[in-house]
């Protein structure tokens, strides 16, 4: 039964396709609406419509304030969390393809921990240039970060052909770590600074303006069609690196450009928003069950999903609850316990199978 | 003549894994390379796949060198099955043996209904048509085997090569699947190039056996020469009988106490 279940949803792949969008779509337009000034489903589409085609006809009844709230403080914060939601997943979903590990995410790789200490340097040391300088120096440590842990694992000794995935995880950690431990000698020299240290380590979408909207939008849009052009040989590499090459891939050469790829997209990610953990882990795995493994179709699927379940996570913080929680902290409370539950449930399914 | 092999080296951090190999490959033939554990065998097939270069030395592949084949051309004339073959991911048995059409199917389309055909005709044929739907993560590793094995056939090639490929199977599975092999060598001239640890076997079905050890080819020649007490003495240092066994046509190989046991 499950099974045919499953059939089911493999062939409909393009209908889920477009429901997700759809979801996603409404979410938007809901989250819009949503917080401290209440505006209605029908003014918010009202008010985008006329934004975009410039006739001010229809908003003779509506006050200035709904537009001004919904088009330049609500709307770039909620695509920003849209984005940021879509490549997170996108590039969890590469991450785990090429360690293969369905527990890898852009984290594994010490990628946050380079951006987090990349942003608490500019903190201590630029608190002038502040919003610049910030994104700027997380985005270098990401990449400083990445490029030290390749490095590390293709050197001779560790493989004989191009990267392992033990190799990588295990310089990742090892990076991570050393990265973990200068931003608590950072956060611990920095003194009045450490608040907002603190504060951006826990993410959030607050006061995000257009301009990073496009600057995700480009980054994110551009990364994912280059992952997912190359989404089939990931599939295949999952054969092994061998069988790989037998099947027609240059697999050192496909792993560098996806790894690439997506580290350039989570290191964007987090330098608009911060440290935002769980969602690039849980929704390829999530996803998973809905569509197989098939890359060709996870990909475009979690990319979405990511998207529905950062602007929900970040409607939430922002109109739901009294306070504003931190986007990073509510991910990470809500989705940690959720992935146990997951983890656990499939452990005990597998081992009643062995049996 | 499918590979001529001529002069090639293959060192890893300056230790000599394979020196100065050359031998040539003939069209429409089973061969057996055997040898002792970290003679080089599994690298030698490396090179052959192109997984590996070689340090120097040339491979030339139906006369063409092999380094300036395209990946995707090589895709369509060799097929590899490997031993020890994991996956991570719950494909479904019938997934992982499409993936052996990739090479014909461009990035973005799916597979035709002749690819499909094919891929349920060879899953038939090789008796791992019921586990299909099956994930190949609670798959056994000997289904597993034979899954993957399913997947080098429906890639259509002219070469296959044999890494263990039965190592983990029983023997009725074994038997089946080196049958099938033969069958295919025979009707369809393909080309096997396989190691074996299992002597016999490699002596019941192989036309060809090329001995290595440490590096080097030892001997190389046809089946019925190649099995004698002296070769096997030589290459693994175990004392042997040699029997003929009119069942299988072929000779088989007694082993005596090794030459450590002696001692």
């Amino acid at each position: 039964m499950a099974k045919r279940i499953k059939k089911l949803l493999y062939r409909h792949m393009a209908w889920k396709f477009i429901l997700l969008l759809a979801v996603l779509s409404v979410a938007v337009l809901i989250s819009a609406g949503m917080g401290y000034l209440k505006i209605s489903f029908y003014d918010v589409v009202n008010i985008i419509v006329t934004s975009i085609t410039g006739n001010t006809e229809q908003m003779k009844d509506m006050e200035d304030v709904f537009s001004v709230v919904v088009m330049d403080v609500r709307l770039p914060r909620i695509l920003c969390a849209v984005i940021v939601g879509a490549g997170l997943a996108v590039s969890g979903c590469v991450y785990q393809g090429i360690l293969l590990n369905p527990l890898a995410d852009p984290y594994t790789l010490g990628i946050s921990a380079g951006a987090a200490f990349g942003a608490s340097l500019a903190f201590l040391f630029f608190p002038e240039a502040g919003l610049y300088a910030i994104p700027c120096f997380a985005f270098s440590g990401a990449v400083v970060t990445l490029f030290v842990v390749v490095w590390l694992s293709s050197g001779k000794t560790f493989s004989r052909d191009g990267l392992s995935s033990n190799s990588l995880i295990l310089s990742g950690i090892i990076v991570a770590s050393i990265l973990s431990a200068g931003i608590s000698f950072l956060k611990y020299i920095a003194d009045e600074e450490v608040s907002v240290i603190i504060f951006w380590l826990m993410g959030s979408f607050a006061s995000k303006t257009w301009t990073d909207v496009w600057i995700l939008l480009m980054v994110v849009s551009t990364g994912s069609l280059i992952i997912y052009f190359y989404s089939r040989d990931l599939n295949v590499i999952a054969l092994g690196s061998r069988m790989a090459s037998t099947l027609g891939i240059n697999t050192g050469r496909v792993t560098m450009i996806l790894l690439i790829t997506s580290s350039l997209v989570a290191a964007v990610c987090v330098a608009v928003s911060g440290i935002i953990g769980f969602v690039g882990l849980l929704v390829p795995h999530m996803m998973r069950s809905m569509t197989g493994p098939d890359n060709t179709r996870l990909i475009p699927v979690s990319l979405l999903a990511g998207g529905i379940l950062m602007v929900t996570a970040d409607t939430i913080t922002r109109a739901v609850l009294p306070v504003e929680v931190p986007i990073g902290v509510l991910t990470a409370l809500i989705g940690g316990p959720f992935f146990c539950y997951v983890f656990r449930r499939n452990h005990l399914r597998n081992r009643g199978k062995q049996v | 003549m499918i590979y001529a092999i001529d002069d090639i080296s293959y060192a890893y951090d300056s230790i000599n894994i394979l020196e100065r190999i050359s031998i040539q490959l003939e069209k429409g033939f089973f061969y057996g390379i055997l040898g002792p554990n970290g003679c080089g065998k599994t690298t030698f097939l490396d090179l052959l796949i192109r997984h590996k270069k070689p340090n120097s030395g040339h491979i030339t592949f139906s006369g063409t060198d092999l380094s300036k084949i395209s990946r995707k051309q090589l895709a369509r004339k060799i097929a590899l099955v490997s031993q020890n073959f994991y996956i991570n991911f719950p494909y479904t048995a019938r997934e992982v043996v499409i993936m052996g059409r990739y090479p014909y199917i461009s990035r973005f389309s799916s597979p035709s209904s002749e690819d499909l055909d094919r891929v349920d005709s060879i899953m038939e044929k090789t008796g791992v048509d019921l586990l299909s739907d099956n994930f190949i993560t609670e798959l056994s590793g000997g289904e597993r085997q034979r899954v993957v094995f399913a997947r080098a056939l429906v890639q259509d090639t002219d070469v296959i090569i044999l890494d263990e490929a039965t190592s983990n199977l029983d023997i009725r599975h074994t038997i089946d699947l080196l049958d099938i092999v033969r069958n295919r060598v025979d009707q369809k001239k393909l080309t096997v190039i396989s190691v074996f640890q299992n002597i016999n076997l490699a002596a019941r079905y192989c036309d060809r056996l090329i001995f290595l050890r440490n590096g080097n080819i030892i001997a190389q020649g046809k089946t019925e020469e190649m099995v004698n007490k002296c070769l096997i003495q030589k290459v693994f240092d175990v004392e042997s009988e040699i029997r003929f066994e009119s069942l299988y046509n072929s000779s088989q190989v007694i082993f005596k106490r090794g030459a450590s046991e002696t001692l």
